[in-house]
């Protein structure tokens, strides 16, 4: 599944990137690397973009971007 | 006198002054919202220099800081970044600077990079790619105090001994730790410590010698750290980065790249992988988490200041208070400093009274432009501080992640809000509020659309044309449907313009949205008074000599030429008129002149509107009068348009001017306004028709509400972005402005 399709709360580890060019450098300079995990904070409420915890920090991300990062549920 | 002229500097108004001489260049260094600007602020005190770097809209600053036995450093405050790997035009700059290439000046001596105590790993990343470049360094660890709230504890001691260089924690906002920092530079001065760098894995390195084999002769010294770079880097950055023939660059970078997919590697992560790896050992046992998982503090107030339905009323009440603050909250600064310019215009004029010419230029140029500068502080001022206690409370963060799918659709920011609702009250702080919006692309757009929003100069227009016309003929309701129809027509048509910039003029891609909601931290007084004080001083010093240039310019072109026989001769058509009105001889006439005070006033009001007919504004309204023909402008209204280009308010005292009335005359005076209903075709098949038909009307307010009739505007955008963009908002907006009156005229004139 993808970043964009986890729940409020629900924590995942991130699987792949298929994320290229100055984006995905991007997210991998913040460390977001196969491995690591995230958890899902939420939705803005106008629907777009979405926020979600990496290493401790809140970041957000635009859905179609999000749908590019692979996870998996864990716990 | 010098013999020979300095060599001319084309250094514009956006560029860095050349720096004092100083024993060390420091550049400060870190993530963004790690509280550099802080640390940079209790460093220098307000000894600082602010500009954009050369050739890029990138602002930064440099200031002074004592350094001890009397001497000085200068500390760069590069811009925020979280990587070298040039994905923004910010991160170019840093990179830049770093390497003495900003033309700024020379490569530091010494970097200071700041870190993030709470978010160690991370922040450590960019340190590792600075200490690529070999340049000696200090760490300086903040926010020591939250990381400890939040149960986070650094072994700083056993950190700096793994790394090779000082950590020294710091708490920016309250000076804590910032002698010991000031040490530990002065003593990395004289030893030089470089950080521990990166063990290179096998396949990297041998891509390395590979791309260094393979560039033009012309790269052959390009240091080992900015290969890397090259090889790791997404983007054109790459190619642009060393002298050679492109295509070489590229085919030599392609096939040491090939090197690294062979090993399995991707060429934009593999950095990233292997930095983070081997951060992880580096920090091992260094950082003790005692609470973690815990819920924090910030993760509570954005569940209530995110909310899907509290969020957004929180955030709609924050922005009518900051509109409200600006809006009505500066007004009675604004009529004290008007008071004041009053004063100053009335006591120079009585001081020059015998030199008319002087007179006007010091009352009317000098004055009122230093008056009209000033006039704009109260709500740059206020603006400022909220911009500040926004920014420093870690909200506007916020504010973009709920406000990003309204605008980003259109090239805008959600950080764009807050520029485009100040612009409503004025542009002018709305365009410096821009600074705010990371992304260049979206700011540049965000600057591009601000003086389309209807700022509070256009309402007199408004109020006087819709009360001598649209009020009387269709009633208050109407009237007022119109007044707040002009206020949504600019709005209206800047997402078109947005939209067209974005996609088809722009052609930069835009910056990868990638958003960091920060920690909230209490806004400091102190940072919010610098704040102001920083902006009030740039928007002085750098747009306020601009316009007080262009307000003198404007004075000429309304005060020249000035023939004396003029006056003399309305003042002898007067009397005649007057004698043959109320019967009485010539001489009776004269005599009669000389001591009523309303007669006087009258041949005032008819020889400023004879100066100001044959002035070169005038003529140059008379001569360019066909273009506006179209709209159903006549001269006139063509002379106050022309006129009204420097500031748009200036047209009801233009119109005063013109109908003889004097230029005192404000939007609620009937005699404006019956004068205005009076006037009438001279000539041509029109000749004894009324000017100002209801078709006419709405095409000036179309034309008010469109056109960028504002030089402090365009001084602020220059100053901001680059004089060609000023060029570029003045000539669309112009354009757009006469297509649109055109339009409004033609459809309701054939309606009519």
């Amino acid at each position: 599944m993808t970043l964009n399709q986890l729940k409020p709360g629900q924590r995942a580890e991130v699987k792949a990137l298929h994320s290229e060019g100055m984006l995905g450098q991007r997210l991998v300079d913040l460390g977001l690397l196969p491995g690591e995990q995230v958890r899902y904070l939420r939705r803005a409420p106008l629907g777009d973009p979405i926020a979600f915890e990496l290493r401790g920090r809140a970041l957000s991300l635009r859905q179609p971007d999000a749908e590019r990062v692979e996870v998996q549920i864990i716990g | 006198m010098a013999d020979t002229a300095p060599p001319p500097v084309d250094e514009g108004i956006q560029v860095f002054r050349k720096p004092p001489k100083v024993a060390a260049r420091i550049a400060l260094i870190g993530n963004p919202n790690t509280g550099k600007s802080t640390l940079f602020n209790n460093l220098t005190g307000l000894r600082q220099r602010t500009g954009n770097y050369p050739g890029v809209t990138v602002y930064g600053a440099s200031g002074q800081m004592p350094f001890g036995e009397g001497q000085e450093a200068e500390v760069l405050d590069l811009p925020g970044t979280y990587s070298l790997s040039a994905t923004s035009i910010d991160e170019r700059v840093v990179v830049d600077a770093l390497l003495g290439r900003a033309g700024i000046g020379a490569a530091p001596n010494l970097i200071v990079a700041l870190i993030d105590a709470t978010n160690l790993t991370r922040n450590l990343f960019l340190a590792c790619q600075l200490a690529d470049l070999g340049i000696p360094m200090v760490l300086a660890l903040n926010f020591a105090d939250s990381a400890r709230k939040k149960g986070i504890e650094i072994d700083a001691l056993k950190l700096a001994s793994r790394l090779n260089v000082p950590v020294v924690p710091i708490v920016a906002a309250r000076d804590e730790g910032l002698d010991a920092l000031k040490t530990a530079i002065r003593k990395q001065l004289d030893e030089r410590h470089t950080m521990r760098r990166i063990v290179w894995p096998e396949p990297i390195r041998a891509a390395t010698d590979l791309l260094r084999e393979r560039l033009p002769k012309a790269a052959a010294d390009t240091p080992e750290a900015q290969l890397r770079r090259m090889l790791f880097d997404a983007g054109p950055a790459s190619v642009e980065a060393v002298p050679g023939n492109p295509d070489c660059i590229r085919k030599a970078l392609k096939e040491a790249r090939e090197v690294l997919f062979a090993a399995g590697l991707n060429p934009h992560s593999a950095e990233a992988v292997t930095v983070y790896r081997q951060l992880r050992d580096l920090t091992a046992g260094t950082v003790l988490e005692n609470r973690p998982g815990k819920t924090s503090e910030s993760e509570s107030i954005d569940k209530l200041l995110t909310h899907r339905f509290w969020g957004l009323g929180i955030f709609a009440a924050l922005m009518y208070g900051v509109f409200f603050a600006v809006y009505t909250g500066a007004g009675p600064f604004m009529d004290f400093i008007d008071g004041l310019t009053g004063a100053a215009q009335g006591w120079a004029g009585d001081w020059l009274e015998g030199a008319p010419a002087l007179q006007s230029l010091v009352t009317d140029g000098i004055i009122g432009g230093v008056g009209g500068v000033i006039i704009f502080l109260p709500q740059i001022l206020i603006l400022f501080a909220f911009i500040a206690l926004l920014e420093d409370s870690g909200y506007m963060a916020r504010a973009a992640f709920l406000m990003d799918k309204l605008f980003g659709w259109c090239g805008l920011s959600g950080k764009s809000f807050v520029p485009l609702l100040s612009s409503y009250a004025c542009a002018i702080p709305g365009i410096m509020a821009t600074r705010t919006i990371q992304d260049p692309k979206a700011r540049l757009v965000t600057i591009l659309i601000a003086p389309l929003m209807s700022c509070s100069a256009r309402l007199p227009v408004y109020v006087l044309l819709i009360g001598a016309f649209i009020e009387p003929l269709y009633g208050a309701g109407i009237a007022g449907l119109v007044l707040f129809i002009m206020h949504f027509i600019g709005l209206l048509v800047a997402v078109p313009v947005a939209l067209v910039l974005n996609r088809f003029i722009l052609k930069t891609p835009p910056q990868p949205f990638i958003l960091e909601m920060p920690d909230y931290q209490p806004p400091r007084l102190k940072n919010v008074l610098l704040r102001m004080y920083q902006q009030g001083r740039e928007f002085i010093v750098k747009a306020g000599t601009v316009i007080v240039a262009f307000t003198i310019v404007i004075w000429a072109l309304l005060y020249f030429p000035r023939p004396p026989e003029l006056a003399e001769r309305e003042t002898e058509a007067f009397i005649a008129e007057r004698a043959t009105q109320t019967a009485l001889t010539p001489e009776q006439a004269r005599a009669q002149l000389a001591e009523d005070a309303d007669w006087q006033q009258r041949l005032d009001n008819r020889i400023n509107h004879a100066y100001m007919e044959q002035s070169l504004m005038g003529r140059a309204g008379r001569a360019i009068q066909p273009i506006f023909d179209p709209a159903g402008f006549d001269w006139k209204i063509t002379v106050g348009v022309l006129s009204s280009f420097p500031a748009r308010e200036v047209i009801i005292s233009t119109l005063g001017v013109i109908y003889n009335l004097g230029g005192d005359v404000d939007e609620e005076s009937s005699d404006l306004r019956s004068a205005l209903r009076d006037q009438t075709w001279q000539s041509g098949q029109r000749a004894g028709q009324p000017i100002f038909t209801i078709p006419v009307v709405l095409s000036i307010l179309v034309f008010f509400a469109l056109c960028q009739q504002c030089a402090s505007t365009l001084a602020v955008i220059a100053q901001q972005t680059h004089w060609r963009w000023a060029v570029v908002s003045f000539v669309y907006m112009t354009a757009l402005a006469w297509l649109a009156a055109v339009l409004v005229y033609q459809l309701g004139s054939a309606i009519a």
